[in-house]
């Protein structure tokens, strides 16, 4: 008698349940909902956008890896919008820098975008996805940790636990094309600032990761940018290099849902109002011991995905319609 | 609606005529048209009928065995298998399936191989063993044995995704000469029209054969949000980053605590 309860099964339709136009799949509203609150809320706690959480997390409830990326690109772009907004008040944030990052940025993004559509074609992407996370997140996780420990052991030895900011001038500061930039109070050369807003622009469009863990210990030891500013100008990166990765991907790769990126962006913003209230009364270091476990974590896991033996070494990928 | 169904009967009534035979097959759809909505989670579509005989007087002979198949619009996708390289399992060879249903339901009262012989089975393609899935060897189109490790493995996932199946149960004969079958759509059921062939066999052979069709639409908000991300990707993209920049700034304007 199983077919029958099947068919009494599908005859049912579940108010919960709603079709994804563009991943061409129904899902749980409350699941999805879910998902946002709490990336939300651990994106609130550690002042990022919470993306090297979401695609994995998107992916793991059977969305395709191509579509998790493009969506939560436009999910990064609303919680960043948020936090910019906030700092923007507070005036915590360097537009001039920002400004010359984001040139950068654009051009990472398109470049990004485009080799992601390269994969595609050639049936790689779902590897180079699995590797950037695999690669990127073990090592910042472990430099994380590393640099975590050694703080929290600091203070226990009743030393101060910030490292102070090093004076002292290396060869980056040698480049030429030097700028000066006035709220962040520092004079560099133009070369190291578009480099890194290549790189963020760059694995933001091939991963689905806003890259503000990234970027905010890249400006603080590489350019030297104060803890004042340094937050509110990488949120103002991240805006603008996923809002137009959300643009880009949706023009060439057809890929954003936009069905499931709104119910992302509710639950995410909601959920980073808690998150931050939390993230605020932890100290510092410890924040930076719990975000660098969590980022070693998930790169653990990715990992182990592809090095153990698939449940199924065939899959099917559609090259075309009716 | 229910005039334009009782002319589809009607319709029906009229076509329903298979090959030179002593039997005639006159089939009914409970719904010709599926709307995939927002919370569609899969649908049956009934399909029903009755054998008559030809000319109206003549004899019957039962017991009569009957095979439906659906297939669904044709896509073109590609199998991949993964191979270990350097420790990790990547994509390595592939196989493309041209022009394949997107959807194929075989149903019938008993297992086909039961119903005739192989010959039979493999030129009226009755059965997800038989049926044509022809794929692109070289420059030519071809279909390779029903063994070969790719079109097991893309039979196979299209069955896990209640795409492709095949029921020797799914057909019921309520008397001896009037039949029924539902035909299962699941929630990810591709979109466009849907051919059903429906064959009678008396002993073994073909007695009579008729097609029918149904379609399947998604509607509503679904529909003008897929078109609109294919038709107007750089407007699509905008909008949804237009979006992103309202919940960000509502969340903060809600949220203020200042």
């Amino acid at each position: 008698m199983r077919p029958l309860a099947e068919a009494r099964l599908n005859r049912r339709k579940n108010p919960l349940q709603i079709y994804l136009p563009i991943a061409d799949l129904p899902v749980n509203v409350f699941l999805v909902l879910g998902m946002g609150l709490a990336v939300g809320y651990i994106s609130g706690m550690f002042g990022i956008g919470g993306g090297f959480l979401m695609t994995p997390l998107l992916i793991f409830i059977g969305i395709s890896p191509a579509v998790a990326v493009a969506t939560v690109s436009s999910h990064i772009a609303a919680s960043s919008f948020t936090g910019a907004i906030s700092y923007w008040r507070k005036r915590a944030l360097d537009i001039a820098l920002a400004l010359m990052l984001l040139s950068a940025g654009i051009v990472g993004t398109a470049t990004g975008v485009w080799l992601f559509t390269a994969l595609r074609a050639l049936d790689q992407l779902d590897l180079m996805i699995g590797l950037s996370y695999v690669t990127l997140l073990t090592l910042v996780g472990a430099m994380m940790i590393y640099e975590s420990l050694r703080a929290i052991m600091r203070t226990r030895h009743g030393m101060p636990a910030e490292l102070r900011r090093p004076g002292s001038h290396t060869w980056l500061h040698g480049l030429p094309f030097k700028l000066r930039f006035k709220r962040s109070k520092i004079y560099v050369s133009a070369i190291p600032v578009w480099a890194i807003g290549f790189v963020i622009g760059f694995i933001g469009a091939i991963m689905g990761i806003g890259g503000g863990f990234l970027l905010v210990p890249m400006l603080i030891y590489f350019l030297r940018v104060p803890t004042a500013t340094v937050i509110g100008t990488s949120m103002v990166l991240t805006l603008v290099t996923m809002a137009s990765a959300t643009v880009m991907h949706a023009a060439t790769n057809h890929l954003v849902d936009a069905v499931l990126a709104l119910i992302l962006m509710v639950g995410g913003v909601i959920g980073a109002q808690f998150g931050a209230r939390t993230g605020q009364k932890m100290r510092g270091e410890r924040l930076r011991l719990l975000l660098g476990l969590l980022v070693f974590a998930v790169g653990c896991r990715f990992a182990y995905g592809l090095v153990v033996r698939p449940d199924d070494l065939y899959s099917l990928r559609h090259v075309a319609g009716g | 609606m229910r005039r334009f169904l009782t002319i589809f009967a009607f319709f029906f009534l009229a076509c329903g005529t298979g090959p030179a035979g002593a039997e005639r097959l006159v089939v009914s759809l409970s719904n010709h048209r599926v709307a995939v909505t927002s919370n569609f989670v899969g649908e049956d579509l009934v399909l029903f009928g009755t054998v008559e005989p030809e000319p109206a007087t003549g004899p019957l002979r039962p017991p009569y065995d009957l095979v439906v198949t659906v297939s669904g619009p044709p896509e073109t996708l590609r199998t991949r298998r993964k191979e270990r390289m350097l420790g990790i399992w990547v994509n390595a060879d592939s196989r493309e399936f041209v022009r394949v249903p997107s959807y194929l339901a075989v149903l019938s009262n008993r297992p086909v191989k039961s119903i005739t012989n192989q010959d039979a089975l493999r030129r009226l393609q009755i059965g997800l063993d038989n049926f044509l899935l022809p794929q692109r060897i070289g420059p030519d189109l071809g279909d390779t044995a029903r063994d070969e490790p790719f079109r097991r493995a893309f039979v196979r996932l299209q069955t896990q995704q209640g795409l492709y199946r095949e029921s020797g149960t799914a057909v019921t004969f309520l008397t001896p000469t009037v039949f029924r079958t539902a035909i299962p759509m699941p929630a990810a059921v591709p979109t466009g029209t849907y051919n059903i062939d429906v064959k009678l066999f008396a002993a073994g052979t073909l007695a009579a054969r008729t097609t029918s069709a149904l379609e399947v639409i998604k509607t509503g908000f679904e529909q003008y949000v897929a078109d609109a991300a294919r038709d107007y990707g750089l407007l699509y993209g905008l909008a949804t980053a237009l979006m992103a920049l309202i919940i960000g700034w509502l969340a903060s304007v809600i949220f203020a605590k200042d």
